[in-house]
């Protein structure tokens, strides 16, 4: 019951915050000199009743608060408005946001699978030739541009024809039965996947090495290990699970960077996601798509952290005793 | 405390080779108009997307020579139809070193047209190749540096100052104040980071001097960091701010924002100091990001993000890889300001064991 309730007002708290990114990114967006509704006058497919009617649902003559809070409203009741090529914003983001999500998810369940193990055996194996190298490595894996690193990956892609070399589906895609469906969209993910990886990777397993070495060094664990337990349980029972428990409030963090770095990888590989969506909105000045994506984003972002902190009050008593 | 900081620097092998590599990188940048034989903007229309030239110290004769260089000379082979480039074997272009070249003005000051190498007047030496419009790929690196190089510091330095006083006042006055300040901090980081960078750059206007937009985007990038940084802060002035020498200033009179600025800030230093050294390569990152796009630093002006912009076409990846080396050169300089960055933090915050 303290658990729901604490879960209860810790939902309730990221609406104010919404507010705020809303408020923050529409002021950014609409202080800009450019007239939002210039592409969609300039396409010629469009017609003139569009819009005037994306002009009175955006307020446009009306002073900047009644814009906005006529934005806002069109925007909980789900209507984004259309983009500068016609389409609705909200039927562009269904089909991208998955994707994106689809990628970061993938990265995330990888670089866990490996960095949490990897941290732990560098912090047993402190100041060894092994902790070394991990260390050596993780540096070279935080220095590499994301963008670079893939477009070396396409360059290898190419050369050799092993990968495809870019989007998330073949051609063909439509014509496939489920199973050949799964195994293209998973041929066609392994770079960016791999890009992704190997930069998160790197500053995860820093987290999980200093936090179990924090561990290791603390009293309960210099007291299991005097009355005698084998130094397997040590490590496994007493000292792992107080130092995954920091690790899931990064959980968050992590999201937000790779929200951030999968855009650039997306630029890269064509990769249909909402990084890439936002990128060409932004280039083509497509301001109903870029607001949009922008919110999304941050939605995305804020209920990642929010995922986090209520996987961390399953995990940690602690939590709930102190709410 | 800055000597301690640089012996232990000097001690750890990897950080004192982070040390040189960095020296020597900012020496070559700061000497750039020497070192580079051309200037930033000089271009050769007819020798665009040329490899990089070729040296030769035995003459066809197998004896040693002077170093000198051949010309290349652009060839369509009409079977393949593809482009070949091929020496020009007639004249011999001799290497001179410290001898006079394209005139340029040291420092933006002194006119000066000494080189540190160049050829003859109608050889041309391209270390690295050229890029689609015949510039020397090697001259623009060097000048494109300088931009990669210092717009993370710059970003710093407009950004710390806020981060701080933000933090500072946001965890010394506490209450209301904290909570307004903090929720809108906390709203500027559930913007993903990237997103609103990008956004922040596109509605620059154009038809700005180069410089103008060099400042706005160390301010746009400033402007992503600054939260996550002030929320650091105000965590640490909420323990400091309890001390007694701190309620000893407030019992004299000293007026609050003294306090934050003279007696509580000051106890953040090395925390800062970490936090700086640790943060310039994700800023280094995110201008090439930024140039890569087209929204950087924009053309004529060179930075080593939008050198690689060329590399966005699959050709010139595979036919033209001098065009990466930028990339590199980012990649060289980010792994030693981190390892640089790992080593003052364990001096200065021995605690903490990330490495």
């Amino acid at each position: 019951m303290e658990t729901l309730k604490y879960i209860i007002k810790r939902i309730l708290q990221t609406i104010p915050l919404l507010i705020i990114v809303s408020l923050i990114s529409f002021f950014i967006i609409r202080l800009s000199p450019v007239d939002p509704l210039a592409e969609l006058k300039l396409n010629p497919s469009i017609s003139p009743v569009t819009v005037e009617k994306e002009r009175q649902r955006l307020g446009l003559d009306k002073p900047i608060i009644v814009q906005y809070g006529k934005w806002a409203y069109s925007f909980i009741k789900g209507d984004l408005g259309v983009t500068s090529t016609g389409e609705k914003v909200s039927q562009k983001l269904k089909e991208r946001i998955p994707n994106t999500l689809l990628l970061t998810s993938i990265v995330i369940l990888l670089t866990w699978l490996v960095g949490v193990p990897l941290g732990i055996i560098a912090a047993v194996n402190w100041k060894t030739s092994f902790d070394r190298i991990l260390t050596v490595l993780t540096s070279i894996g935080m220095a590499i541009p994301s963008f670079f690193f893939a477009v070396l990956l396409l360059l290898f892609a190419v050369k050799t024809g092993w990968f495809p070399i870019g989007g998330l589906t073949s051609p063909n895609f439509s014509d496939m039965n489920f199973g050949q469906k799964f195994i293209d969209i998973a041929y066609h993910l392994v770079l960016p996947v791999f890009v992704l990886f190997t930069i998160s990777l790197a500053s995860l397993q820093r987290q999980m090495r200093a936090n179990m070495l924090d561990v290791l060094d603390s009293d309960y664990v210099k007291f299991a290990r005097a009355k005698g337990l084998p130094e397997i349980m040590v490590i496994y029972k007493h000292a792992l699970r107080n130092a995954i428990n920091p690790m899931i409030t990064l959980l968050g963090f992590e999201f937000a960077g790779l929200l951030s770095g999968a855009a650039l990888t997306e630029y890269v590989f064509q990769y249909p996601g909402l990084g890439r969506l936002i990128l060409e909105a932004v280039l083509k000045s497509d301001i109903n798509l870029v607001m949009a994506s922008l919110m999304m984003g941050a939605v995305m972002l804020v209920l990642g952290n929010l995922i986090a902190d209520i996987l961390l009050i399953i995990t940690d008593p602690r939590i709930r005793v102190k709410s | 405390m800055i000597k301690d900081v640089l012996q232990q620097l000097w001690k750890d092998k990897f950080a004192r080779a982070a040390l040189i590599v960095l020296g020597v990188i900012y020496a070559a940048l700061f000497l750039a108009d020497f070192i580079a034989p051309y200037t930033k903007d000089f271009s050769d229309r007819t020798m665009a997307y040329v490899p990089p030239s070729k040296i030769f110290t035995i003459d066809e004769n197998g004896k040693l020579s002077k170093p000198y260089t051949y010309n290349y000379i652009r060839e369509f082979d009409r079977e393949n139809l593809t482009i070949k480039y091929k020496f020009d074997r007639t004249k011999k272009h001799y290497i001179k070193f410290f001898a006079k070249g394209q005139p340029y003005k040291f420092l933006g000051l002194i006119p000066l047209k000494l080189h540190l190498f160049t050829t003859d007047k109608d050889g041309r030496i391209f270390l690295l190749g050229t890029d689609i419009n015949g510039r020397d790929v090697f001259s623009r690196l060097l000048f494109g540096g300088r931009i990669s190089m210092t717009i993370g510091f710059l970003s710093l330095f407009v950004l710390f100052p806020i981060g701080l006083l933000y933090g500072g006042i946001s965890g010394y006055f506490g209450g209301k104040v904290d909570m307004v300040m903090m929720r809108f901090a906390e709203a500027v980081m559930s913007i993903p980071s990237f997103y609103l960078l990008i956004i922040l750059a596109s509605i620059l206007p154009s038809g700005m001097t180069s410089t103008q937009r060099f400042l706005l985007i160390v301010i746009i990038l400033a402007l992503i960091g600054w939260a996550g940084f002030a929320r650091v802060v105000r965590g640490m002035v909420l323990s400091i701010k309890n001390q007694e020498y701190v309620h000893a200033a407030q019992s004299i009179g000293a007026s609050k924002l003294r306090i934050i600025i003279k007696h509580i800030l000051p106890q953040t230093t090395s925390f800062v100091i970490v936090a700086m050294t640790l943060s310039i390569p994700s800023y280094i990152l995110s201008e090439s990001g930024l140039s890569f796009l087209g929204l950087g630093i924009q053309q004529p002006d060179a930075s080593w993000g939008n050198m690689l912009k060329e590399a966005q076409e699959f050709t010139n990846i595979l036919y033209r890889p001098w065009l990466l080396t930028p990339g590199f050169l980012i990649f060289v300089s980010v792994l030693a300001f981190n390892l640089i960055g790992d080593t003052i933090r364990d001096v200065l915050d021995p605690k903490s064991k990330i490495r």
